[in-house]
Formats: structure tokens, C-alpha cells, sequence
């Protein structure tokens, strides 16, 4: 019989669990850490941020006490600047060519220091950005999330006006649904949004999911011009016997479940297992941990180097008492009546032509709960009875503006090719604005 | 006990041992005249932890004791760190004369092996200083020190700067303190003068046996953008004060090397003081003449603890470079220093920049681009990684990028052989005025 339960620990352990991982600089460690900067010329840090964030000149400010002024100079580049501040992989993109690394192994904490700087605006309360004047023109974003808002805030600027349709009943993507909850604190994405419509001009539509609701080609229609920021709209499966017993759940959905739901009421299994070996399967393995259960195990079938999680990501399971088993794939959903009761594994190697490939010996690991973490995708649903923009792959082919193939429709986020990135769909939805603003105005 | 611990330790090493204006300290590392050294519980303590010696915070007439107000102090930070420069508007002692000359008779008697000078600072007229020195000659301390340097305050009422900025009553004052004490005289002299070689003349015209300088210099630390209030702030309004720490060091190290070269006053034992906080800066300071060497501000900031590495850093170098004691390498500087006319015209240096050393920040560039030469190119090689390199014709080696470069040994200054002879200013063509 499995065992799974909610309320596995206090809520005082719980409290504590779900804590910042590293709490906030006050503003003596701010000055300490921006001191460390070197205010390079050529930035390597600013060409490594997907937004192009003049990270030095930001940090130079917060030297000199210029809080928001550094805010300013972050957001004007990267309006979720605050969430990228916890949630971008720093550690593979600005901190990872920090010329600190070279003299002393330890970059200048960028990160922090970016969430130090956007936070004391946003506790502030002020709204440093205004409109241009209206341009009569009115544009339509199918996708609340990261790219979407991104989108219509750099549009709102440049004085449209912006209708967000979202499927979903609240705004902010997958900062909102799709990140581990001890790295988005206090309602931080909820905050954020408020942030981006506060600047006027933008109007979000819950509860309208594009292809369901309403077709693209009628927003073609009505508005001047589209932006499509729908995200992964699919989880990938595993394909295999069992895969549809009770206890197995998309990682996804459980991680979505964290941060919309109260963890205390949530039901955890003792014995985890998870499969994969991105950021949502640690983001699963850490939280299912977190949450109480007693032995968690995340299997992936390749090695560390592999993972598309981070180092730093691997680290933060491991030190939260994960255990990552490398060299191993799924081979069935072990059924314990109708319930899953653990998986079998075989475990895998590279063979003479360098594929992935099992060694046929195989082993079980117990399970109550299992859950699948490998991968999302977009389906093309969305433009049913609408004419489709042309795909790349799986996904929506974009130019560098983020024009897709039909006249007034750009796109960006995860359902265009390229790293599926916060910050990343960000830029997209930045440049697509910009195009879009030329386009409007040729 | 601590001190028979220095003694052994230091038995292999450097002799340390100064001697300045007949004053002698079994090291050259003096507490300054300041609030560290206004009591017994605070010199006894100091020499407990191996200071040399001590000058006495400043003693005034008898009488009611001057009053001080709250607060004193004001700091310039810089990235992060505390007390670059620190600035005060307290004055002389607050406490009453008998109760200090009692405590510098106890000290005296106690550590008779360390160097204790009494810092005084009267009213302009004989009898006041006749009176001061006879009480504190009962001491028993190894000598005084004329405060004629102090900026804020007691200035305003024709002491301390007020004096040491007219060379005519140093001369006079310092005439009157010889003429009734045969105590060793040290001068301490202000550097908010335009030319620090007058007063130091007059003090050796007076007969001082020494000149200890610098003391503060006049500032004002800081203003408060919330209340417009200089710092540091009493009740909302300010005053300027004077300043010291690790920031007027360089201003310290020229005006004793302007009195070290001067022939007037060549030979006049100095007491530096200005900024030092290490045994490098103590060595500097020799270097450029001084004998014994007055510490403040650092021990503001750390206590006197900082003696130990004063002390065993100096030694280590000394060791180092085959240095037996202190007058093997004192004024070993004075000889370098000379006038800008002086200087040979035909030196060349051109930076070079070690590419493996090399970070990538790119300041070496920008700032010669923007405030140099334009002697430093940028390019990205085929990899992506940022190349700097100098441009040897345009560059005229003026040290910048040497300066801002955060990896120490990555540019360095090449000497280049112009193929000419030395020739100085007085000597060149353009000089209109040229000795021919």
C-alpha cells in the first residue's frame, strides 16, 4: 500500500523549508559586493545577458546609493528583471564570465545584487516608467507570460494600447505557475505584474485561451498587429507501461500545484521518485524533499555533465538530500495494485558509436509517488481553423525581430526556438515590440 | 612579560631601536598626540602591547579645562572601507592639568624604557610656556612637543594653527621654551601653510631640537543631503576640523621630504606623522628622513594591537633588504627627491600588457582612451576574448593604465632607450629661459 499524505511536517518546518535559499543583501553586503566591481569597458557580463542589461552601471550605482536609479537601468533592459534576479542560471550567463572568476574564482554577485536593487523599487512603490502619447494603434498578445508581458509593457511604452489574452486565471506565466516556490517569495510574480500594468495601457483578458476562445485569425482581424508569447502548451511522456497509474503526476503540474495551493494540504509520497534531468526535475525533487518526503531520488540517464540542470541547480538538490542517480532509464511503472508503487530501471552507457544505450541489467526502486520531468513542448492547437505560422521543428519560426512567417504576427518565449529562458523570453518580447513599433508607425 | 616577549622575538632581527632629539624608544613607533594617548589606562595599555613611546595628548594652562563637544569625529569611507580619512573638531585635553601630570609621572616611572613627550599648546606669552614647562618638567617625560598645528577650535583663540601659521611666533615661542627647559623641544607644525619649509626654518631658528609634522589638515568630512548639515554634525551645524588617515599620507611624505632637502634645514630631526597604518608606510616615512614616527589614526580604527605587525613587518624588511638598523636605511629617499626642472626629459617608458595575465576588464583601455593617450587598442580575436594592446608610438608612458589595471604584474612599464642623453628643463631647447 502506498503511502502517501498530506501535513508530513510542522508548519513551522515547513515555514522554514520554504524559506529563500539565501536571504536578501541588506545594504552593507550590497555595498561591500558592488565595490567588488570593476566597471569593465565591454562588459563581458552585459554581452552575456540575453536582455543586454549594463550590469556594471547598475552596480556602480548601487555603490553610490542610487537604488533606484540601478533599478531604472535594470528594468529599462529587462522589465522582469526582478524575477531573472532569482531565477536566471547567472552562474551560465553574466557571473559565469565575471573578470573576478579570473583574479579570485568568485564573481562579483551580480544576482543578488540585481534582486537587491529591483526590490527596494518595488518596495518603494514607484512607477519610474511613463507612456508616450497614444499612437491610436492596439495590439493583441496572445500569453500573459514572460515574453507576452514583456511585450506589451515595451509596446504600453512606445504608447499602444495592448490587450493580453490569457488562458489562464492568472497573469505571469511561468513565474507564476512554473517556478519553485522558495525562489519566488511573497507573491513576487503576482507583484511583478501589477508592476508592468501599472505603467497603464495594457489590459489582460483571463480565461481566453487562443485557439479555443478566440482564433488568431480574428485577432489579425480586429487588432493591428499580434504577438504570440503561448509558452510550452504540452508536456512530453514517458511512453511506457504504467505510465497512467494513480501517484504518477507531470512534474509540472505538481510544481504548479506548490505555488498555487497551501503545501501543508498538499499530499506527498515517503518514497519519491523523479524522472529527468532539467531544472523541473530538480525543482520537483527539491520541493517534494521540502515538503517531507523521506527518500527522494531523481534518475537520469545520462551523466551530471549532461544535465540540462545547472551545476548550481544539482548542488542545491544534492545539499537538500536528493539523491541523483546518473546512468539509468525507465523502463516500466511498477504497479501496486492500481496505485504506482515503483519503477523498474535498466541502466544505460554510451556504446561504440557514442549513442545512449542500455546495458540490459535493471533494477527497481520503490516508489509512491513518481514523477515525470522529461520535457515540455508547444502543439501547434492554438491555430486550429486559423492560418498557422510556419514551425521550425516543434516550435513557431521567427526572424531576428521575432516576425513569424504571417504578416503583423511576431512571436517569441519558449514557443520560439532558442533557450527556454525567463530572461530570454523577455528580450524576445523587448524586440518584438520594437519591431512591431516600426511596423506600426512605417 | 610582553615586553621581555618583544625583546626575544626580535633578538635575531633588526635593531629597531630610535633615537630622535636625544629622546630614545626601543622602536620608532610613537602613539600621537590625540585621544589614544590622554590617559594612563590608555598609554599603559599601549606600551603593554609594545608601542615605543608616546606623546601625550595635548596639555593646556591650569585652570578650568577646555570643553568638548558632541560629536567629534567624521569619516570618508571609500568602496566599502572605513576611515580612508578621518576628521575631528575635539579639542585639547578636558581633563584637569595636576590629574594628567600625575599620570605622565606614574607612566614615566613605570616604562621608563619607552619615549614619553608631553604635548602642550598655551596662550602666546612667555609666562604662559615658562609655567607649563616647569610643572612638566617634574614628570620626569623625555620632552615636549609645541602644538602648533591643531586647525579647528583652539585656533580661534590664537593657539595651536594661529601659531604654526605665522614662522615669526613659532621662532618665538620655541626661543622662550628653550630658554626654560632643557628638555628636548619637538615642534609639531601644520601643513595648512603654503610653503611648510618656512615654519620649519623658524622652528630651527628658535633652537627646536625636532619638528614633528604633519598635524591635520583643515576639512570638512561630509555634508548631510538629508539635513544639510556638515559632518560630523553638532546639533545640525559644523565646523571644519582636522583631517588625518591613510588619505594624507602623500601630503605628509612632501612636506617632510620639502624640510628633509631643504639646506636650511637639512639634518633637523623629524618626527613623521600623517597616515601611517603600516610598517610599509613607517618605512616610507624613514626613508625620507624621519626619526621616530607618530601613529593615530589607525589605532583609532583598530587599537593599538596594529603595534605587533608595525613592529615584526618592519623588522621582516629590514632583514629582507640587509637593513642591521634604522640609520642604515634613513633618508635613503631624500637624494631621489629633487624639482621637476630636474627631471631627465629624454626618460622613456611604454606600457605592455601581459595578454596571459590579462582579465579582460578593459579599464587599461578606456581610460587611456578617454583620459590618456589613445595608446591602447581593442579587438576581439577570432574566439570572442577582448586583446588590448599598446599602441608604442602613441603611447608616452604616463603610468595610467599601470594604475587602473586590477592584476597585479599584468601591464608593466618597459624602459625604453631613447638613444639620448639625459636633459632636463633647464638644459631644453623649448626653455626660453635655458642655462646655455
Amino acid at each position: 500500500m502506498s503511502d502517501i499524505r498530506a501535513g508530513r511536517l510542522s508548519d513551522a518546518q515547513l515555514a522554514e523549508n520554504f524559506a529563500a535559499l539565501q536571504p536578501p543583501m541588506d545594504a552593507a553586503q550590497a555595498a561591500v559586493e558592488a565595490a567588488r566591481c570593476l566597471f569593465c569597458f565591454d562588459a563581458p557580463c552585459t554581452e552575456a545577458c540575453p536582455t543586454g542589461i549594463d550590469i556594471p552601471g547598475f552596480i556602480r550605482k548601487i555603490a553610490t546609493g542610487n537604488l533606484r536609479g540601478a533599478a531604472v537601468t535594470i528594468l529599462r533592459e529587462n522589465i522582469m528583471g526582478g524575477t531573472c534576479a532569482n531565477v536566471c542560471p547567472v552562474e551560465e550567463l553574466c557571473e559565469q564570465v565575471c573578470v573576478r572568476n579570473a583574479a579570485e574564482d568568485k564573481p562579483v554577485e551580480i544576482g543578488r545584487l540585481q534582486h537587491f536593487a529591483t526590490d527596494h523599487l518595488f518596495r518603494s512603490g514607484a512607477q519610474p516608467f511613463t507612456r508616450a502619447g497614444d499612437s491610436g494603434r492596439h495590439v493583441a498578445v496572445a500569453g500573459a507570460g514572460p515574453a507576452g508581458l514583456a511585450c506589451a509593457h515595451a509596446l504600453a511604452l512606445l504608447g499602444h494600447r495592448v490587450t493580453v489574452f490569457e488562458a489562464r486565471a492568472k497573469a505571469g506565466g511561468l513565474n507564476e505557475y512554473g517556478i519553485a516556490a522558495y525562489k519566488m517569495l511573497d507573491e513576487r510574480a503576482a507583484r511583478e505584474v501589477e508592476f508592468i500594468l501599472g505603467v497603464g495601457g495594457i489590459e489582460i483578458e483571463t480565461g481566453v485561451s487562443l485557439g479555443r476562445d478566440v482564433s488568431l485569425d480574428a485577432l489579425r482581424e480586429v487588432y493591428d498587429a499580434v504577438f504570440l508569447g503561448l509558452g510550452h502548451n504540452a508536456v512530453n511522456a514517458l511512453g511506457l507501461e504504467g505510465e497512467d497509474l494513480a501517484g504518477v503526476h507531470n512534474a509540472v503540474d505538481f510544481i504548479e500545484r506548490i505555488r498555487q495551493e497551501d503545501p501543508a494540504t498538499l499530499p506527498i509520497g515517503r518514497r519519491v521518485v523523479v524522472i529527468g534531468g532539467g531544472n523541473t526535475a530538480i525543482d520537483v525533487a527539491v520541493q517534494t524533499k521540502k515538503l517531507g518526503a523521506e527518500y527522494v531520488t531523481l534518475v537520469y540517464r545520462r551523466g551530471a555533465e549532461d544535465m540540462g540542470a545547472t551545476e548550481h541547480e544539482q548542488e542545491v538538490a544534492q545539499t537538500s538530500g536528493v539523491l541523483i542517480k546518473h546512468w539509468a532509464q525507465p523502463v516500466r511503472i511498477l504497479a501496486a495494485g492500481e496505485e504506482a508503487g515503483g519503477v523498474e530501471f535498466e541502466y544505460t552507457r554510451y556504446d561504440e558509436g557514442g549513442r545512449l544505450a542500455g546495458t540490459g541489467e535493471t533494477f527497481e526502486l520503490p516508489a509512491d509517488q513518481v514523477f515525470k520531468a522529461v520535457g515540455q513542448h508547444f502543439a501547434p492547437s492554438p491555430f486550429q481553423e486559423s492560418e498557422a505560422p510556419e514551425m521550425d521543428g516543434s516550435r513557431i519560426r521567427v526572424d531576428e525581430e521575432r516576425r513569424t512567417s504571417l504578416e503583423g504576427v511576431w512571436a517569441g518565449g519558449d514557443c520560439v526556438p532558442g533557450n527556454d529562458l525567463t530572461v530570454v523570453a523577455v528580450q524576445d518580447g523587448k524586440l518584438a515590440a520594437r519591431s512591431i513599433d516600426r511596423y506600426l508607425r512605417r | 612579560m610582553n615586553s621581555v616577549a618583544l625583546t626575544e622575538m626580535h633578538n635575531d632581527m633588526a635593531d629597531l631601536n630610535c633615537t630622535i632629539a636625544g629622546v630614545s624608544s626601543p622602536n620608532p613607533f610613537w602613539l600621537a598626540s590625540a585621544p589614544p594617548t590622554d590617559k594612563q589606562y590608555n598609554v599603559e595599555r599601549a606600551f603593554e602591547a609594545g608601542w615605543g613611546g608616546a606623546v601625550w595628548k595635548t596639555l593646556g594652562e591650569d585652570g578650568p579645562p577646555v570643553v568638548n563637544v558632541c560629536s567629534r569625529y567624521g569619516s570618508v569611507d571609500y568602496n566599502g572601507t572605513r576611515m580612508m580619512g578621518l576628521n575631528n573638531i575635539e579639542l585639547i585635553t578636558d581633563r584637569p592639568l595636576q590629574v594628567n601630570l600625575d599620570e605622565i609621572t606614574a607612566v614615566k616611572k613605570a616604562w621608563p624604557d619607552r619615549a614619553l613627550v608631553v604635548s602642550l599648546m598655551v596662550p602666546c606669552t612667555e609666562q604662559a610656556w615658562r609655567d607649563i614647562l616647569k610643572r612638566v618638567e617634574q614628570t620626569g617625560c623625555d620632552g615636549v612637543e609645541l602644538n602648533f598645528g591643531c586647525p579647528h577650535g583652539m585656533s580661534e583663540r590664537g593657539m595651536g594653527s594661529a601659531v604654526g601659521q605665522v614662522p615669526e611666533y613659532i621662532q618665538d615661542v620655541t626661543g622662550w621654551c628653550k630658554t626654560h627647559t632643557d628638555l628636548p623641544v619637538f615642534v609639531k607644525l601644520t601643513p595648512n601653510i603654503a610653503d611648510i619649509r618656512y615654519p620649519a626654518r623658524a622652528a630651527k631658528a628658535g633652537g627646536a631640537d625636532a619638528v614633528s609634522l604633519i598635524n591635520t589638515i583643515n576639512s570638512i568630512v561630509a555634508i548631510d543631503l538629508d539635513t544639510f548639515a556638515p559632518q560630523p554634525s553638532v546639533g545640525g551645524k559644523g565646523t571644519h576640523g582636522g583631517y588625518c588617515g591613510p588619505a594624507v599620507k602623500p601630503i605628509a611624505l612632501s612636506m617632510v621630504s620639502e624640510i628633509a632637502r631643504d639646506p636650511e634645514t637639512a639634518g633637523l630631526p623629524i618626527s613623521g606623522i600623517g597616515g601611517i597604518s603600516t610598517w610599509r608606510d613607517a618605512a616610507e616615512f624613514i626613508a625620507l628622513g624621519c626619526g621616530s614616527l607618530q601613529v593615530c589614526t589607525a589605532v583609532m580604527h583598530y587599537g593599538f594591537k596594529i603595534i605587533d605587525d608595525l613592529v615584526d613587518g618592519l623588522s621582516q624588511w629590514m632583514d629582507d633588504k640587509g637593513f642591521a638598523n634604522l640609520e642604515d636605511f634613513r633618508s635613503g629617499a631624500v637624494p631621489n627627491v629633487t624639482d621637476w626642472q630636474y627631471l631627465d626629459l629624454n626618460y622613456k617608458t611604454v606600457a605592455a600588457i601581459d595578454p596571459g595575465k590579462c582579465i579582460e576588464c578593459g579599464l587599461c583601455h578606456i581610460t587611456c582612451e578617454d583620459a590618456s593617450h589613445q595608446a591602447i587598442a581593442h579587438a576581439r580575436d577570432a574566439h570572442g576574448k577582448r586583446i588590448y594592446t599598446v599602441i608604442d608610438e602613441e603611447c608616452v608612458g604616463c603610468n595610467l593604465c599601470h594604475l587602473v589595471c586590477p592584476v597585479p604584474g599584468c601591464i608593466t612599464m618597459r624602459e625604453v632607450d631613447s638613444g639620448l642623453p639625459h636633459l632636463n628643463w633647464t638644459q631644453h631647447p623649448n626653455n626660453p629661459l635655458r642655462e646655455t
